[in-house]
């Protein structure tokens, strides 16, 4: 079986779980006997071959006058993809566009439909005309390779999706690692969300990383639960095992956030908790490793608190820090507000740390060796901190049992259910 | 005639409140008062009245044939009186009619058998004076907390002067034996035990509204058919239940009470059955053999055994954390002390903290306040925190007293032969210079320098001759005052008594002195209930002193 997959970033070079998750489930698809196709929109040459055929989307180059494509782009059109690219687009370069009948294929010198388009591979500002980019190279590849299966990771894939899906006939699914009401909580973008919907829609399955998410896929996209399953991410075993053994320097114990510094990770929550702890105890540190656009203010309500000698940030970590700080814990927490999956307690559980997550995550479904608090109970989530730092018949069996409990959660599992995703639709 | 006997467990704890961290010492009520008096409230509107109701009007239509029996916890009586007086009056109504027994248990409905014979004792004490306060009539027959009984156990409680028991008719201790006789402790045949007959008792408690159950509904025809295909030389059906099954987990709906209320008329009527209360029994039957239980058992879950309560990590810790203060709280005479002491015990605290996640996992979610076993441990010890806190100022003269928590213990290191060898050969050494009647004085200072340099040198060669009898007990009269504490502070003052015996009033009073005031007078106790010591006894004792003393110097060798 041979399956097209469309993802969006792939190690060493990610910027979220999406990448991490991407990888951790083409392996384990591997083994099963499955091919994989993994066209990434810019790969830098150093992304991990072992899983995949990496396709670079940057090297695809199609003109666009050729009358194959001109045939494709009508296909595109037809599902909307430029309805979905122009409003991204600054209102004048709408009108110039228009002007120019650009759709037709008249004028090609918009980035577009220049022959090598240069992904940036990077969430910036160019962000819808990246994503149909990729659409319309969907097209081409889709037309020259083979393949029975599409899969498509996240909402700057589906494009990709459907276009592969209505050139090649074959059956899409969709994998849903977030939604928008996620990302953004009620002020969603909606062209985003119509992306998102149009994606689930031409999917013939879907798969989301929680029931948490299918239920959003369920109520908010109003898809029917028949098409919607769950299956749940998992964790691989450490990249380098010797940074496992990584000593803490300080004496303090150490209580760790790591993870966007953004509103979706709820990092204000973390540090009003830290702050509740350190008044009843000052032998703790708190580490907030990662960066979003929350930092500053973060920084400054810790100076506020004036908890900064026992408060510290570290910027963004990845590789072997990211496991090195899980060594370096007592605690690992993750208050997300919202949370599809949430793969970072499972590493720090992999690092036997013991982990106090939300409720408010999908990875909460999953575990039971952990703490499981509302994001926004501070008081909850300082008790659940304290507990664990001082009563060590709690940590110590969150440590002993929370370390198995995540061995045994292998990609494999994982895999053999996206892989009976696919039997079921290739049998239908 | 065969008997009938119906055994009600009425029992509600003291809830926890939310007790966070920066409530340590800071805030000092730990009961969640909204919580237990709504839930009193409600399960005394559901469940207490009308069943109470049913009971006294069944006893008023058919007179003496129909009885039943009562455990009702101390904390559940605490309750009644602080937020549902009319339960309370509505027992003591079924009380006068003479028809119904009520049982002793412990106060707090406490795992207390467990740990400490001292706190059970108490809490049993304390239990029946308050049953016999309020109902008038000292309980004779004893029920221990979720009927968890063994050999050990048994014994006490023959200790305490009951004659009968009750625990569970569990599969693993009967065997083939059938639970429908009168059986007794192995230890002490004095001690008459009921077993429940736990497949008839669950139809009714558990099975009663399961419509997944083949045999649903169960009527009153039904159930009286299943009582007379009971062997027909067996004595007596053990039905035993909590009291909640009536209106609180069987709801009214489900028709428990039309089936409460039709049953005695058909047993009466188309059986051979007679009721009887526990006390009846004791008098009417013989027990048929001895059981035999080294292990406790209990009436709860598949397995019949304590896990619900004790097994996990949290539930051990928080569990031996909890009676590790037990010393210190003897010693204090705060009322809000003693009584936070006593409800802290209750068991349900323990169950909330249990993580079988599978078999029972709905009966365990059913009872459970807390989302998680996590949370229920982590509340469970910010309490304790508190409440260590309070004691320590509150009886700050008992600060002294040096709390060793069990998990320290464990990470002794064991002791080693090797490091053992050397001890001995020194006391060997020392026990023939004592035989050979060397000078008593001799021997003593030199017992006491071992003692002081705590390692064992090479000093002893000189063979003196003085004339001691029992040697071993002198050991003690050459050790300092600190490593007797050090040595006795754990140990087991029965045997220390015993030991004792003949070796004098100054060395008695010196230990007396040396093991801190609880223990001395616990000590003082043990001492007087020896009355006439056999020597054999007295031997076997002094060699474990001796054992003990051997062990103290190899310890601390090793460190």
């Amino acid at each position: 079986m041979k399956v097209l997959m469309f993802g969006w970033e792939f190690p060493p070079h990610i910027t979220g779980g999406l990448g991490t998750a991407c990888f951790g489930l083409t392996k384990a698809l591997l083994k099963q006997g499955v091919e994989i196709l993994f066209v990434v929109p810019k790969a830098y040459g150093d992304e991990s071959q072992e899983a995949v055929r990496l396709i670079n989307a940057s090297d695809v180059s199609i003109d666009i006058r050729n009358e194959i494509y001109q045939e494709y782009w009508k296909q595109i059109t037809y599902m909307e993809i430029g309805s979905n690219l122009i409003p991204y687009t600054s209102p004048e370069e709408f009108q110039k566009i228009i002007s120019q009948n650009l759709l037709d294929g008249a004028d090609i010198n918009q980035s577009v439909f220049s022959e090598h388009f240069v992904f940036s591979g990077k969430y910036g500002k160019d962000l819808m005309q990246e994503v149909s980019r990729y659409a319309l190279i969907a097209t081409s590849l889709a037309a020259t390779n083979t393949f029975d299966v599409i899969h498509a990771h996240d909402w700057l894939t589906y494009p990709a999706g459907i276009a592969a899906k209505n050139i090649s006939g074959k059956p899409l699914v969709i994998h849903v690692h977030a939604t928008e009401f996620d990302r953004s909580g009620e002020n969603i973008n909606q062209n985003v969300y119509d992306i998102e919907r149009k994606g689930m829609e031409a999917a013939d399955m879907i798969i989301t990383v929680s029931n948490l998410t299918r239920q959003i896929v369920i109520d908010r996209y109003g898809i029917h639960p028949d098409k919607v399953i769950t299956v749940h991410n998992a964790v691989d075993d450490p990249v380098n095992p010797a940074v496992l053994d990584a000593k803490k320097h300080v004496k303090e114990k150490v209580v760790t956030f790591l993870g966007r510094v953004t509103f979706q990770k709820g990092p204000d929550y973390f540090v009003e908790a830290a702050n509740k702890v350190l008044q009843k105890d000052g032998n703790v540190r708190f580490v907030m490793a990662g960066q979003g656009d929350m930092l500053n203010r973060m920084i400054k309500r810790v100076a506020q608190l004036r908890i900064s000698t026992k408060f510290h940030f570290t910027g963004f970590l990845k590789g072997d820090d990211v496991d090195r700080m899980f060594a370096m814990s007592d605690v690992y927490v993750m208050p997300s507000v919202s949370e599809p999956f949430g793969i970072s307690p499972l590493e720090a559980m992999r690092s036997s740390v013991p982990v106090v997550i939300s409720k408010q995550s999908g990875v909460s479904e999953v575990l039971r060796y952990a703490m499981k608090v509302d994001f926004w109970d501070i008081d909850a989530l300082s008790d659940a901190i304290y507990g664990l730092l001082h009563y060590n018949a709690l940590s110590k069996m969150f440590m002993r049992y929370g370390k198995i409990e995540v061995d045994n959660m292998k990609w494999d599992n994982s895999a053999i259910r996206v892989k009976y995703i696919y039997d079921m639709m290739l049998n239908k | 005639m065969k008997s009938i006997c119906f055994y009600f467990q009425v029992h509600q704890p003291f809830r926890l409140r939310t007790f966070r961290f920066f409530d340590i010492g800071v805030n000092h009520n730990y009961f969640d008062d909204y919580a237990n008096r709504y839930i009193l409230r409600r399960v005394a509107d559901k469940c207490y009245i009308p069943a109470n109701n049913v009971i006294l009007n069944l006893i008023k239509e058919f007179g003496s044939s129909f009885k039943v029996s009562y455990s009702i916890s101390g904390t559940a009586l605490d309750q009644f009186e602080m937020y549902t007086p009319d339960v309370l009056e509505s027992f003591q109504r079924l009380a006068e009619t003479g028809c119904v027994e009520f049982l002793a248990e412990t106060y707090s409905h406490s795992l207390s058998s467990l740990k400490s014979k001292n706190e059970f004792f108490k809490q049993v004490n304390e239990q029946a004076a308050k049953i016999e306060r309020l109902f008038g009539k000292k309980p004779t027959t004893f029920r221990n907390t979720e009927l968890i009984y063994s050999d050990g156990i048994g014994e006490m409680v023959s200790e305490m002067g009951f004659k009968t028991m009750l625990t569970e008719g569990a599969k693993h201790i009967l065997g083939w034996k059938s639970p429908n006789y009168m059986y007794c402790n192995s230890i002490n045949p004095k001690l008459k035990l009921l077993l429940k007959n736990f497949r008839l008792s669950d139809d009714i408690a558990f099975r009663f509204s399961q419509q997944s159950w083949s045999e649903w509904p169960v009527t009153t025809e039904k159930y009286v058919d299943w009582l007379n295909s009971v062997d027909g030389r067996e004595e007596c059906i053990n039905l035993f239940m909590d009291y909640e099954t009536f209106g609180e987990h069987q709801w009214p709906e489900t028709g428990i009470f039309d089936f409460l209320k039709a049953l005695p008329g058909r047993v009466l009527s188309h059986s051979n059955f007679k009721f009887n209360t526990p006390s009846e029994l004791t008098n009417l039957l013989q027990p048929v053999s001895p059981i035999y239980v080294p292990y406790p058992i209990s009436w709860a879950d598949e397995e019949r055994d304590l896990t619900a309560w004790l097994g996990n990590e949290l539930q051990d810790d928080a569990f031996n954390r909890l009676y590790e203060l037990e010393d210190k709280v003897n010693h204090c005479s705060d009322e809000n002390i003693i009584r936070d002491w006593k409800y802290l015990q209750t068991s349900d605290h323990f169950y909330y903290m249990c993580t079988k996640w599978f078999s029972d996992g709905d009966v365990h979610k059913y009872f459970n306040p807390f989302n998680s076993p996590y949370e229920a441990f982590i509340n469970f010890m910010n309490i304790l925190s508190d409440f260590q806190i309070r004691l320590d100022e509150k009886c700050h003269g008992m600060a002294a007293i040096p709390v060793v928590s069990e998990n320290e213990k464990a990470e002794q290191p064991e002791i080693k032969k090797s490091v053992l060898q050397p001890v001995q050969k020194k006391i060997n050494e020392i026990k023939e210079v004592v035989k050979k009647k060397t000078a008593k004085k001799v021997i003593s200072e030199k017992i006491q320098k071992i003692a002081k340099s705590k390692v064992v040198k090479e000093t002893v060669n000189k063979k003196q001759e003085i004339k001691v009898r029992g040697s071993e007990i002198k050991l003690l009269e050459s050790l300092a005052r600190p490593a007797i504490k050090q040595i006795f502070k754990e140990y087991d003052l029965k045997i220390l008594a015993m030991a004792l015996q003949g070796a004098g009033e100054e060395l008695t009073d010196k230990v007396r002195s040396s093991i801190g005031q609880g223990a001395g007078r616990k000590l003082t106790t043990a001492l007087n209930r020896i009355k006439l010591p056999k020597s054999k006894e007295v031997k076997e004792a002094r060699r474990l002193i001796e054992e003990q003393i051997k062990k103290y110097f190899a310890s601390k060798k090793n460190i």
